[in-house]
């Protein structure tokens, strides 16, 4: 690896790791949050605003920008701490998240908080969303890209096939969907709740180009952002597999962090263990 | 005998003559090109038709989607079907969005007669006009109907079209201008005011009519704007006459003559007849049928406007 690769994939790791514990944080102060579903999905959102997409924090609303869309909208606190360690609103901000009057509500607003492309929270919105802006770009001859990250317990709601069939049609090459395939949904397993699998085999059918990665290994991630489109004429979906609750060990597939409270205690534990990866070495 | 009109005429061709001048819009359907009257332009315009097949939830999304990408929007479909599969698209990726989409619901009401109760759309304004930061329009004639168009393309954010199938006659004249939100009053009047949208303006006008013959002047407010809706004239209708009567090709539960009840009753409560589809799936029948059967006609209208001056208030001598 050249040094810049290095160096960029350390500071990934650095700043995934500052915007886990703020998130944390912000879960524990609020007492509101999806810590769980947070943790799977920062590492591909921390990689997104900081090697991939091309956003501009001074000009959010720039007609030629990257769009990212978190159609798992109960990860708001993911989407926050990502746009706010990216600048486009204050870190301060963040003490807000859920308190009367905030711009941060628990579901994103796009109205009130700059970055956000789309208002989800009910599932199964984000991916036809997205669809339509990939077919604005195309119907423009724009070369701007755009991603939509979706929980695989998601893909359980209908429309998504609809905008999934819809995607291949319009052989929307610059759309790239990413699965959080954490395995996990609110309750219990994907599999044992209503099975996914054989969930690539599914997408490649419904016509995409699919690839799978660790959604938590910077560079497996970074290879596959770079290669989109996958293959011309299909569009991009990247299975990401990944872990609920990645980085906190008392997390990590538990099903019970999906929408549960870190006490003090909890999160004093699960700060320590962030702040080791501040003092790995680079190599 | 006037002539009468299929809106979805002026619709196309309002639509066709705005996508040539503005390139931001698109036209999207759920493979409803012909009972959208869109097969003209898809035949000129093949580039600016977006067909999304049976997915009126997927056809909501995309349109929010392309308005993200500076697109403007027309998704077209049967009102039942928009309204109703893809509600949660509507109210989360169009209205709490904010995005600048135009909703055309075709066919709306009783239009589709015998095909039965899971064609009709007579519940779509109550539940759009539930939702916030959501437009409601309802055109009653060609006229209106372009100039709605024309107005909701001009206007940023979520707009709703109710596009008649029913024929009705022109009911303006040539120099009205449809402004978003203003009633337009059609015939003045000061014993007793009817409101009414859509197909239903020109038989409220015809009871007008017919309640002249009995020495009663009804004032006639075509109420085209459900959301917002026009305050100020409920409010005038409210004080100036003695009762009124709202008209609506909808179920009575929450439509226009609720929308109007909810000004009258905050400001200058007076009775009011609410005439629509009484609360029920409609029986099988042609759409005329239905409309004589829930009586939504002229002589219908005006005896449930004198049966509300006699029965609730009494005449004052003149």
């Amino acid at each position: 690896m050249t040094s810049d690769r290095v160096q960029l994939i350390a500071s990934l790791r650095r700043r995934a790791a500052a915007i886990r514990r703020r998130d944390l944080l912000m879960i524990q102060r609020s007492g509101l949050g999806h810590p769980g579903g947070d943790l799977s999905a920062i590492d591909i959102l921390t990689t997104l605003y900081f090697a991939v997409l091309h956003v501009d924090p001074a000009n959010p609303g720039a007609p030629d920008r990257d769009r990212f869309i978190l159609s798992k909208g109960h990860c708001s606190g993911a989407l926050y701490n990502t746009l706010a360690e990216a600048g486009f609103f204050p870190l301060a901000e963040l003490d807000t998240f859920a308190q009367p009057l905030s711009a941060l509500n628990g579901h994103p607003d796009r109205n009130k908080v700059a970055g956000v492309e789309a208002n989800t929270g009910p599932l199964g919105h984000g991916l036809a969303v997205a669809v339509g802006c990939a077919l604005a770009a195309k119907m423009d001859g724009a070369s701007w890209r755009t991603f939509v990250l979706v929980g695989d317990g998601e893909l359980q709601e209908g429309s998504n096939w609809e905008a999934l069939m819809a995607a291949a049609h319009f052989k929307l090459d610059n759309l790239t969907l990413i699965v959080d395939r954490n395995g996990l949904q609110l309750g219990d397993s994907t599999e044992r709740t209503m099975a996914l699998e054989p969930l690539a085999d599914k997408l490649r059918a419904f016509g995409w180009a699919v690839r799978e990665t660790d959604g938590h290994d910077y560079a497996a991630l970074l290879d596959a952002f770079a290669a989109i489109p996958f293959v011309g004429g299909h569009p991009n979906c990247l299975i990401a597999h990944t872990h609920k609750g990645q980085g906190v060990s008392f997390m990590v597939d538990n099903v019970a962090w999906h929408h549960r409270i870190p006490t003090y205690d909890e999160l004093n534990l699960a700060l320590q263990e962030l702040a080791e990866v501040d003092h790995e070495p680079v190599l | 005998m006037n002539p009468f009109y299929d809106c979805r005429d002026a619709f196309a061709e309002t639509l066709e003559e705005l996508a040539r001048a503005d390139p931001r819009i698109v036209i999207l359907s759920n493979d409803s090109i012909g009972s959208s009257k869109l097969g003209g332009i898809l035949e000129r315009m093949p580039n600016r038709v977006i067909n999304v097949g049976i997915a009126e939830q997927d056809m909501v999304g995309i349109a929010s989607g392309l308005a993200n990408g500076g697109k403007i929007p027309f998704a077209c479909s049967a009102t039942s079907f928009l309204t109703a599969r893809a509600l949660e698209q509507i109210k989360v990726d169009l209205a709490y969005t904010n995005a600048n989409v135009k909703l055309c619901g075709m066919s709306p009401g009783l239009a589709y007669g015998a095909l039965g109760a899971t064609h009709h759309a007579i519940e779509d304004m109550a539940w759009l006009r539930a939702i916030a930061n959501m437009t409601v329009i309802v055109p009653a004639d060609p006229l209106e109907t372009g100039q709605a168009v024309r107005e909701a393309a001009r206007t940023n954010g979520p707009i709703f079209l109710r596009i008649a199938r029913m024929p009705v006659p022109i009911v303006h004249d040539a120099d009205y201008r449809f402004q978003i939100g203003k009633a337009a009053c059609l015939r003045q009047g000061i014993d007793v005011t009817i409101i009414a949208n859509g197909v239903m303006v020109s038989r409220a006008l015809d009871a007008a009519g017919l309640l002249a013959k009995y020495g009663i002047s009804a004032r006639v407010l075509n109420m085209a704007t459900v959301q917002p809706i026009d305050r100020e004239a409920i409010i005038a209708a409210a004080r100036e006459t003695r009762g009124i009567v709202t008209v609506e090709e909808h179920n009575i539960h929450a439509g226009l003559g609720s929308a109007v009840a909810e000004v009258v009753v905050c400001t200058h409560p007076l009775p009011m007849r609410l005439l629509g589809v009484p609360g029920v799936f409609a029986p099988t029948g042609p759409t005329e049928w239905l409309l004589d059967y829930f009586g939504l006609n002229a002589p219908a209208i005006a005896t449930a406007a004198l049966e509300l001056l006699d029965g609730r208030v009494s005449l004052p001598e003149r």
